[in-house]
């Protein structure tokens, strides 16, 4: 394992003082539990808008913390979920007398923790909703699975719902916004190469040189089937078809396509996806009306990548467009 | 002879002990299956339960070592594993009241707690492979053992006999519930982690129980 760490055990607590450190203007840093507070939090009368999740996703979550996105994430160990103190201590110091929202990825950890906080945070008073985020087409949403996981369309729901509630949105309509976004977004993965958690020292698993393993998820948990490695347009198809298939998306919709690296993919590959992507969409007369490129929700330092489809109207296209001032996202300011 | 709260720490004690020297197996069988961090969860959670144990007032009862246990797993395990435990040592808390001493019959009934709990909170049932499929045989042993007469350190053994079982049983299974549910049919053929580490930890306590003249 080569990595610019100087111990497994530290690689959150230090990345976080860095991140402090880089963007003293955006945000500010708890250590003991670990959370990420917009600046000038808690803003009041807005409602409070939380993420969180395993750190190893980066920018994810802690990235998104700031005016128009998140008011407080909470960064967990390498892929695992954050405890329910952290979420606490996010809603304490986001507090603005509106309320908190939690936008939670659908994994059985980062669910039982969100929830028991969330309970512990009722039981103190201040009124918290909670959004399961589930928008991966790989995994069959059945009785026999923890349904589907929570990926890219993440990124496009805290985007979007952070808008809400700075343009004053109340707490009801912030939910009501999120599970109309998650309702209405799909997301699939490959990975070409596996990543390594720093206190675990080797790859998750092996690929062959020849392989690549489509639906991954962003954890190195393996995912629906091993093929053949392809040219870039097989790959972007393998994503794209089964996007399309299963909301559906069809002819006249408009939509948002963000392309994602999984942290070890560079931009060059990953506009040769994007530009194939465009190209499929146009030819079944999807209309791309916004799109995002470049590593957002990844995998430590996994080659590989993912596509995620979001149905727009005019008012999400508005909400996405409104000012954000992200470490990761940054425009209109 | 009961279990007195010397007795309900000791046991705590050996579990992070356990957890400690099996951190790397629970690792190992949650890369399989799972993403890697269940042994590194369990033993961060355990080590900070130690540095407790050694820093603050000693608990007074049972129910408030097993209470101080249930909340320091909560806030430093994370995962699944994190809120499932915590929620199952917060039940048998409960379920011990303020009782100075465990008996045998005590401690069958803070294990079906337990057991409670975990299905509470994680909606698993037996089949699903997961913590559950160990916990749940267990909990049944305890009884059985407990209604026949046995000392605590009996109705232990026998629980962790049946978890050993149980979580053996977990192999030829497809995960329905947790990360594991994720690879479908190629959850088959491997051991969930989660239902080992419940059969180390209730091993643990069996043989702290049976280490003193309990
Ligand atoms: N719904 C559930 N009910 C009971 N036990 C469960 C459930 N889901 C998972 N488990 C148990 O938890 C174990 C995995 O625990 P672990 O601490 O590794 O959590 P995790 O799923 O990796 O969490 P995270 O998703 O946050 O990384 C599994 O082996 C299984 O026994
Ligand atoms: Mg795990």
């Amino acid at each position: 394992m080569k990595k610019i760490i100087n111990d497994p055990a530290t690689v959150v607590v230090d990345a976080l003082h860095g991140m402090a450190a880089a963007h003293p203007d955006l945000l500010r840093v708890q250590t003991d539990p670990a959370v990420v507070v917009r600046a000038d939090a808690a803003v009041h009368g807005k409602v409070a808008v939380i993420s969180g999740g395993g750190s190893g996703h980066e920018p994810l979550h802690g990235g998104f913390v700031g005016m128009g996105m998140l008011d407080a994430a909470c960064p967990g160990p390498v892929f695992t979920s954050p405890t329910p103190d952290q979420v606490q201590a996010a809603v304490t110091a986001t507090d603005g007398g509106a309320g908190a929202l939690l936008l939670v990825k659908n994994y059985t950890g980062d669910v039982l923790n969100f929830e028991t906080a969330a309970e512990l945070a009722a039981a103190e008073g201040t009124e918290v909703r909670t959004v399961l985020i589930d928008d991966d087409v790989a995994v069959k949403d059945s009785l026999y699975t923890a349904g589907r996981r929570g990926v890219g369309g993440t990124v496009l729901v805290e985007k979007i719902v952070g808008a809400a509630a700075q343009r004053g949105d109340d707490l009801d309509a912030c939910e009501a916004l999120a599970r109309r976004v998650v309702a209405g977004v799909r997301s699939m993965g490959v990975a070409l190469t596996a990543c390594t958690v720093p206190h675990v020292g080797e790859p998750s698993f092996t690929l062959a040189d020849d392989e690549m393993e489509i639906g991954i998820g962003i954890h190195g948990e393996p995912g629906r089937q091993r093929v053949p490695m392809e040219p870039a347009d097989g790959i972007v198809r393998h994503l794209l078809d089964p996007i399309l298939e299963d909301l559906p998306f069809v002819e006249g919709d408009r939509v948002l396509l963000f392309t994602n690296s999984m942290g070890g993919t560079p931009l060059v590959e990953l506009y040769i996806a994007h530009g194939i992507a465009e190209r499929l969409l146009a030819e079944r007369g999807i209309t791309v009306e916004r799109r995002l490129v470049g590593p957002y929700i990844t995998s430590l330092e996994m080659q590989g990548m993912s596509l995620t489809v979001l149905r727009l109207d005019d008012e999400l296209v508005e909400l996405w467009d409104a000012p954000v001032h992200t470490a990761a996202l940054r425009w209109g300011v | 002879m009961g279990c007195s709260v010397e007795g309900v720490v000791a046991a705590l004690r050996s579990a992070a002990e356990v957890v400690t020297a099996h951190r790397d197996e629970l690792v190992e069988l949650d890369r399989v299956i799972g993403d890697a961090d269940h042994g590194e969860n369990l033993k961060r959670g355990f080590t900070a339960l130690v540095s407790k144990l050694d820093l603050s007032e000693p608990p007074a009862t049972p129910s408030a070592a097993l209470k101080l246990a249930a909340t320091t797993l909560i806030s430093t395990v994370g995962g699944a594993a994190g809120p499932l435990y915590g929620t199952a040592l917060l039940r048998a808390a409960t379920s011990v009241g303020d009782a100075a001493e465990l008996d045998a019959a005590g401690v069958a009934a803070a294990l079906r707690a337990a057991l409670d709990g975990v299905v509470a909170r994680g909606k698993a049932e037996p089949g699903d492979k997961t913590m559950v499929d160990a916990l749940t045989p267990a909990v049944a042993a305890a009884e059985a053992a407990a209604a026949s007469g046995s000392t605590v350190a009996e109705v232990l053994s026998a629980a962790a006999d049946a978890a050993d079982e149980g979580a053996a049983s977990t192999v030829p299974l497809v995960a329905r519930k947790g990360r594991a549910s994720y690879l479908g049919e190629r959850s088959a053929n491997h051991l969930d982690p989660g239902s080992r580490s419940t059969a180390l930890l209730l091993r643990s306590f069996a043989e702290s129980a049976g280490g003193g003249d309990r």
